[in-house]
């Protein structure tokens, strides 16, 4: 159980991985003029589509929360309506921090929301997909003793890597003084994409020892 | 209570400081090059000393010292002009191979000058004294002085040199100068020019837009005739420098063009004309400059005249003089005195007179000018030497010696016939001897980084720091109370100075009281390093050695890591609160983490039940979240009072640092008034709250009077006098004279009410209500079990909690006969926060003079300060267990968080740390005439807005081991009547056990000095550690483009703040410790009346 446990899991970041790398590739042969830099904004929108779209593949392919009982259409969708708003809600709350952080109030508010919204689909989505628009659930995945399988475990590490990455993506920012990309949040990305990339390298280590 | 224990921690404490002043200074000094800025000037109606003028100067009409040879100059300064980048190239031998260089023999027709005119023009590779940075440079290249980084006496609010210079003396004789190319001309001359074309220097990048800029002005400004001196500074080579590096093509390509500017000035030149192409400095392999390596230190200067200027063909090799040779030979060539603070030699050979003169009356024309140089340096030396002593004074008697003598020798050759070839010769090599040495002496004291100096500066500062770490791991209670710390570094500080100064005295050298210092630092710290070896050696507690968390370690490492980078430093004032912001973030997410955010219920998993429970959270988990935003708010709301360093030009400052009086009337600044006034009456109404919280402002004791009285009165203060400030301009004729005075009395009265607010509070700091009718038969059976008045520690440790008790139960046998007497019953209360009462009671009555030397609106920054204060101590207090009979502890992330939030509420109070940015407004708060002569009282007033910060958060300092127990009711309280209301609350008559709060403390005396030592060790190590990365990246990075603008400012600054921080820090302590007293003394006075 464990050892297939595992094995979707690598298979699964592979995937988180791949469709960064063809949101990047992607878009070039549909769209004029695209690169990360300069159109970054078209950028954020097709990496955040990517990523949330192969999370619910994923999610839909392996459901690895069999504790669903009830399957009628009503609550499926009143479930994915939740979701959604559970989206909304931490994009809203991550554009906030954000700004408490130092982003700019006013200008660059829609790069700021981007980036919330791809921070978002980095951390919430895959949060919503295993657990639930459950609250409590979440709050109790990211404390001590919370965990409870492999799954969840993968998902805390994902997720607190992933805002270790943001966080660490603000560091270059003072260095790019007088060059345009100082006002994209690249360099947050850059990090984002980078933290799972480094958690794949070690989870293999990481899910020997844990097993 | 025996005091000494108190009294060694704070001399603990003082010795630690004391040991990183030591290293400060000791690096200071050999970091920190400094001179007298003198301004004096020279005039041509003043000749520098007796003598007779052999070219009949006085004569002519607008010839001064000397008659003028040139009437006008065209001055080329090429930027970081390397002397090889001008260095003609010979023909080689037939074994050498070619040297083919980009940057090697593109200045051709320096070459071609030399060959076919060699009488004309002349290249020489001149001398540069570090540091090679422009604008020292430029200082260096019209005062002929060595400017050093401090010019003590300057202005530090802009950069326009106040000393006597060239362009001076140009201006007062009328000359036009037109000046294009670097602005930095601007800020150094400001309106020095007739004309001028300003391009910035900023972007190093940009490789041509001030040489295009000038090249469009150059020649039609030749052309038009309409200048005496024109100057053009290009600043292409250089930026190519620090861009590609002087192994590039674009260096070809840029000299090939410096080559075409040059050849066409020479064609253009009159005979009346002198061209100068000079470089500033040099630069290195790769480009940069401003340290003192060969290549650096080596620039070129050629000098070029229509006219026959030299009476010999140039040297194989040309010759090497110093920089600032250039200035004395300009001002004569031109006919200008030489700037009073010029100490450089002329070039004797270009007053010679050209090829066809006499040879006899050439050297006596170089003789002439050489002595009145040296008569000039020599009343330079008398005017520097009187006005201070950082000259050697046995070389200076020698040297005037030697001048007195080659004078007198000129003199008495001057009236004997002329011929006398071979005297003059003798005379010159005196006169040039003197000059040489009287510019040794100078660089001797001015122009040199002592490395040793820094190295050991340094090494003191890591090793104050190691100890800071170790020390309270030591002075832990169960093991020793700090006082044998003391003794052994105390006779070693001793043995280190006696040696110092017995081997000084031996070898005759003058005794240096920073070395002296720094020997008696190092000797007293030589006992603790030798102690740290032997429990390293024994492999004890390596892991005890770093006790810092891993994250705030991280943390820690990234914030000091940051001041070796200058775009990070420049950055600060937005990345500290960034890491505020994170450090606060990770606290509440290490609280949830631990599982003390949330109730456990909601934690639990069915399968893991009983493992989680840590024990109940001392807080709702929305009220931790609740905090911790509000920090985050707070934090964000003062960084809209930003002013941005110049380095960033996107950068806006906030409008709102400006003061009230620069806003044109109208309702806008009514508004801002009010919601200043509103900060201040809201400040005032919050630490009255706060103290009616705890109920300690319910006692008749004199500072809670003044809390009462004298606080709104010093608000009223302020706000009258802002009110007067603002709109002064504004006030009728008539009232001018009583706004005027006001304006003077108002301040001063604040500040007078605030030190009287402090002596009072120092005077009786226990501020607890005690009824009279306190007598009642239960009480006395509490006591009877001790008996007479209370002799030793033991008795009194005994006999408190006893008190403590007793005090219970009057309070609750109050309650139970009425309730309604709130009021007479809160004693408890009073005593449980009487430390922290104190704390507050001070920290307000230092705010407001410290408000008043602001501008008005930083009122609102202060508010924001007290209240991310309040909500950082109880984010802190909501993770740290109170642990009854103690030791306690105040962990890193506390004292890391709250040294991060003085920094960024220095920089939210709208300073920076460079002199141009300083509050020099503050100087004249309460003295708007200024202050005559006295300097030290504006450096104070200017000090303490500038460190206000500092200030405020060091003496807080001891809240942070404080709060805790504060918060320690509130918890309790919280969980029994979650529903009621603070005011409610605080009389919640049916708890069974009262907390104990800060008696606490009380209670284990020994734990409490110990915490307060180990507090202030902790303090001091996270300041100490910064101050050591600024010095480490003040002195690995010399020779970085920026090391003047942005990392010597941050190392001073940071100094400073080190030093108001730790006197702080000390005043804190010894606050606390004096309340500990009163407290004390309190309660002896309380057992003497039971008895009696």
């Amino acid at each position: 159980m464990k050892e297939t446990d595992v094995k979707t899991l690598l298979y699964a970041h592979f995937l988180c991985i791949f469709s960064v790398i063809l949101s990047v590739l992607l878009p070039s042969f549909f769209l004029e003029y695209f690169s990360i830099l300069d159109t970054h904004l078209t950028w954020l929108y097709s990496c955040s589509l990517f990523v949330t779209s192969i999370n619910l593949v994923l999610y839909l392919v392996s459901k690895p929360n069999t504790s669903s009982k009830t399957s009628s259409l009503s609550h499926k969708v009143t479930r994915f309506l939740k979701c959604y708003i559970y989206f909304l809600v931490s994009c809203f709350s991550f554009h906030v921090i954000f700004v408490l952080y130092g982003a700019p109030l006013v200008e660059l508010a829609l790069e700021t929301f981007l980036f919330a919204v791809i921070l978002s689909t980095f951390t919430t989505v895959p949060c919503l997909c295993l657990l639930g628009p459950i609250l409590k659930a979440q709050l109790r995945v990211f404390s001590k003793n919370g965990v409870t399988s492999i799954w969840e475990n993968s998902l805390q590490i994902t997720t607190i890597s992933s805002f270790v990455g943001a966080w660490l993506g603000a560091f270059p920012i003072p260095l790019g003084w007088e060059r345009p990309w100082r006002y994209t949040t690249f360099g947050y990305v850059a990090g984002l994409v980078i933290s799972p990339l480094w958690l794949d390298w070690n989870r293999k280590q990481f899910t020997n020892k844990n097993n | 209570m025996n005091p000494s224990p108190k009294v060694s921690v704070l001399l603990f404490l003082a010795w630690v400081c004391l040991l990183f002043y030591a290293g400060i200074t000791l690096f200071t000094s050999g970091f920190l090059l400094t001179r007298l800025e003198l301004t004096n000037y020279s005039s041509c109606q003043e000749p520098p000393g007796p003598g007779f003028l052999p070219w009949g100067s006085s004569g002519k009409p607008g010839a001064c010292w000397m008659a003028s040879r040139f009437s006008r100059v065209v001055w080329i300064l090429i930027d970081a002009l390397r002397f090889d980048f001008a260095r003609p190239q010979r023909s080689h031998g037939p074994g050498e191979p070619p040297v083919s260089l980009p940057f090697l023999g593109k200045l051709g027709s320096l070459q071609r000058l030399l060959e076919t005119r060699p009488h004309h023009s002349r290249l020489y590779r001149s001398q540069v004294d570090p540091p090679t940075t422009t604008m020292q440079r430029l200082k260096a290249l019209t005062t002929g002085s060595l400017p050093t980084f401090i010019d003590a006496g300057s202005n530090f609010a802009s950069h326009a040199i106040l000393e006597d210079n060239l362009i001076k003396q140009l201006n007062s004789a009328g000359r036009r100068i037109v000046f294009m190319g670097d602005d930095t001309w601007r800020d150094l001359f400001p309106g020095a020019f007739s004309k001028a074309f300003f391009f910035s220097s900023f972007n190093v990048r940009d490789l041509h837009t001030v040489d295009s800029g000038i090249l469009e002005h150059l020649y039609p400004t030749v052309d038009s005739g309409e200048w005496d001196v024109l100057i053009a500074h290009f600043l292409g080579v250089d930026h190519c420098g620090h861009k590609h590096g002087p192994h590039h093509p674009e260096m070809a390509k840029k000299l090939s063009q410096m080559d075409q500017v040059i050849q066409g000035l020479v064609a253009r030149l009159e005979n009346d004309t002198l061209l100068v192409v000079a470089g500033d400095h040099g630069m290195t392999v790769n480009g940069d400059h401003g340290g003192d390596s060969e290549l650096e230190v080596s620039a070129a200067l050629f000098l070029y005249s229509p006219t026959p200027l030299f009476a010999r063909a140039p040297p194989e090799e040309p010759e090497v003089i110093p920089q600032i040779s250039l200035v004395p030979t300009l001002a004569l060539l031109l006919g200008l005195p030489i700037p009073f603070g010029n100490i450089g030699e002329v070039v004797a050979e270009v007053f010679s007179g050209g090829k066809d003169s006499q040879p006899d009356g050439s050297v006596l024309a170089q003789a002439s000018a050489l002595h009145l140089n040296a008569q000039q340096v020599s009343r330079f030396l008398h005017a520097y030497s009187a006005a201070t002593q950082d000259l050697q004074v046995t070389e200076l008697h020698r040297l005037q010696n030697l001048f007195s003598k080659a004078s007198a020798n000129y003199q008495r050759l001057l009236q004997s016939a002329p011929g006398a070839e071979a005297a003059l010769q003798t005379v010159i090599t005196e006169l040039q001897q003197f000059l040489r040495g009287a510019r040794a002496v100078c660089i001797e004291s001015w122009a040199r980084f002592s490395l040793v100096r820094m190295a050991g500066g340094a090494a003191i500062l890591a090793a104050a720091c190691f100890l800071c770490l170790l020390a309270p791991q030591w002075a832990a209670p169960p093991a020793s109370p700090p006082r044998p710390l003391l003794l052994p570094p105390a006779a070693w500080a001793l043995a280190g100075a006696t040696l110092c100064a017995g081997l000084s005295a031996a070898t005759g050298l003058k005794l240096d009281l920073v070395v002296l210092g720094a020997v008696a630092a190092a000797g007293s710290l030589l006992p603790f390093l030798w102690k740290a070896w032997g429990s390293w050696r024994s492999r004890k507690a390596l892991a005890t050695l770093l006790p810092i968390p891993g994250p705030v370690l991280l943390l820690l490492l990234l914030r000091l890591a940051t001041f070796f980078s200058d775009s990070f430093v420049v950055a600060e004032a937005r990345a500290t609160p960034f890491l505020l912001g994170s450090l606060v973030l990770l606290l509440v997410v290490q609280l949830h983490w631990e599982g003390q955010l949330l109730a456990p219920k909601l934690l639990t998993v069915p399968r893991l039940g009983s493992s989680t429970s840590t024990g109940p959270p001392r807080h709702s988990g929305a009220c931790a979240l609740r905090l911790g935003v509000g920090l985050l708010l707070c934090t964000r709301l003062a960084g809209l009072f930003h002013r941005c360093p110049e380095e960033t030009p996107a950068c806006h400052s906030s409008p709102w640092l400006s003061p009230l009086a620069s806003m044109v009337g109208g309702p806008a600044k009514n508004l801002w008034y009010g919601a200043c006034v509103g900060a201040l009456v809201a400040l005032l109404v919050a630490v009255r709250l706060w103290l009616r919280h705890y109920g300690n402002l319910r006692s008749p004791e004199p500072p809670v009077l003044f809390v009462r009285w004298g606080l709104p009165l010093m608000a009223l203060g302020t706000a009258a006098y802002w009110a007067l400030v603002s709109g002064a301009d504004e006030a009728p004729p008539r009232l001018r004279a009583l706004v005027a005075g006001a304006s003077v009395v108002l301040p001063r009265a604040v500040v007078g009410l605030a030190a009287a607010g402090l002596v009072l509070l120092l005077w009786k700091p226990v501020t607890v209500l005690v009824k009279a009718g306190t007598g009642t038969p239960r009480t006395r059976t509490v006591l009877t079990p001790f008996s007479g008045p209370p002799t030793s520690q033991a008795d009194l440790e005994y006999v408190v909690p006893q008190i403590y008790r007793h005090m219970q139960e009057e309070f609750r046998g109050r309650l139970e006969r009425t309730t309604a007497q709130g009021p007479l019953t809160v004693a408890a209360y009073q005593l449980g926060s009487v430390y922290s009462a104190a704390m507050v009671t001070v920290l307000t009555l230092l705010a407001f003079p410290l408000l008043l030397l602001h501008v008005e609106r930083i009122s609102l920054v202060f508010l924001l300060l007290f209240l991310q204060g309040f909500l950082l101590l109880h984010l802190l207090a909501a993770g740290v267990p109170i642990t009854t009979p103690g030791p306690f502890a105040v962990p890193w992330q506390a004292v890391s968080a709250w040294v991060l939030m003085a920094t960024q509420t220095f920089y939210s109070t709208g300073h920076q740390p460079v002199f141009p940015a300083i509050h020099w407004h503050a100087a004249f708060v309460g003295f708007p005439e200024g202050h005559g002569s006295a300097t030290w009282l504006p450096a104070v007033l200017v000090g303490a807005n500038t460190f206000a910060s500092h200030l405020l958060f060091a003496v807080g300092c001891p809240l942070l081991l404080l709060w805790p127990f504060l918060c320690e009711s509130q918890g309790l309280r919280k969980r029994r009547q979650p529903a009621g209301s603070e005011a409610e609350a605080r009389v919640g008559p049916e708890e069974e056990e009262e907390p104990l709060m800060e008696m606490r403390l009380r209670d284990a005396p020994h734990h409490f000095n110990a915490a307060l030592l180990q507090l202030g060790l902790k303090y001091l190590f996270v300041l100490g550690v910064q101050i050591l990365a600024c010095a480490l990246a003040a002195s690995i990075l010399r020779r970085h483009l920026m090391v003047w603008k942005v990392f010597a400012p941050k190392f001073i600054f940071e100094a400073i703040g080190f030093i108001v921080s730790s006197v702080g820090l000390l005043l804190g302590i010894a606050l606390v410790m004096r309340v500990d007293g009163a407290v004390s003394s309190w309660f002896k006075r309380l057992v003497l009346a039971q008895q009696r």
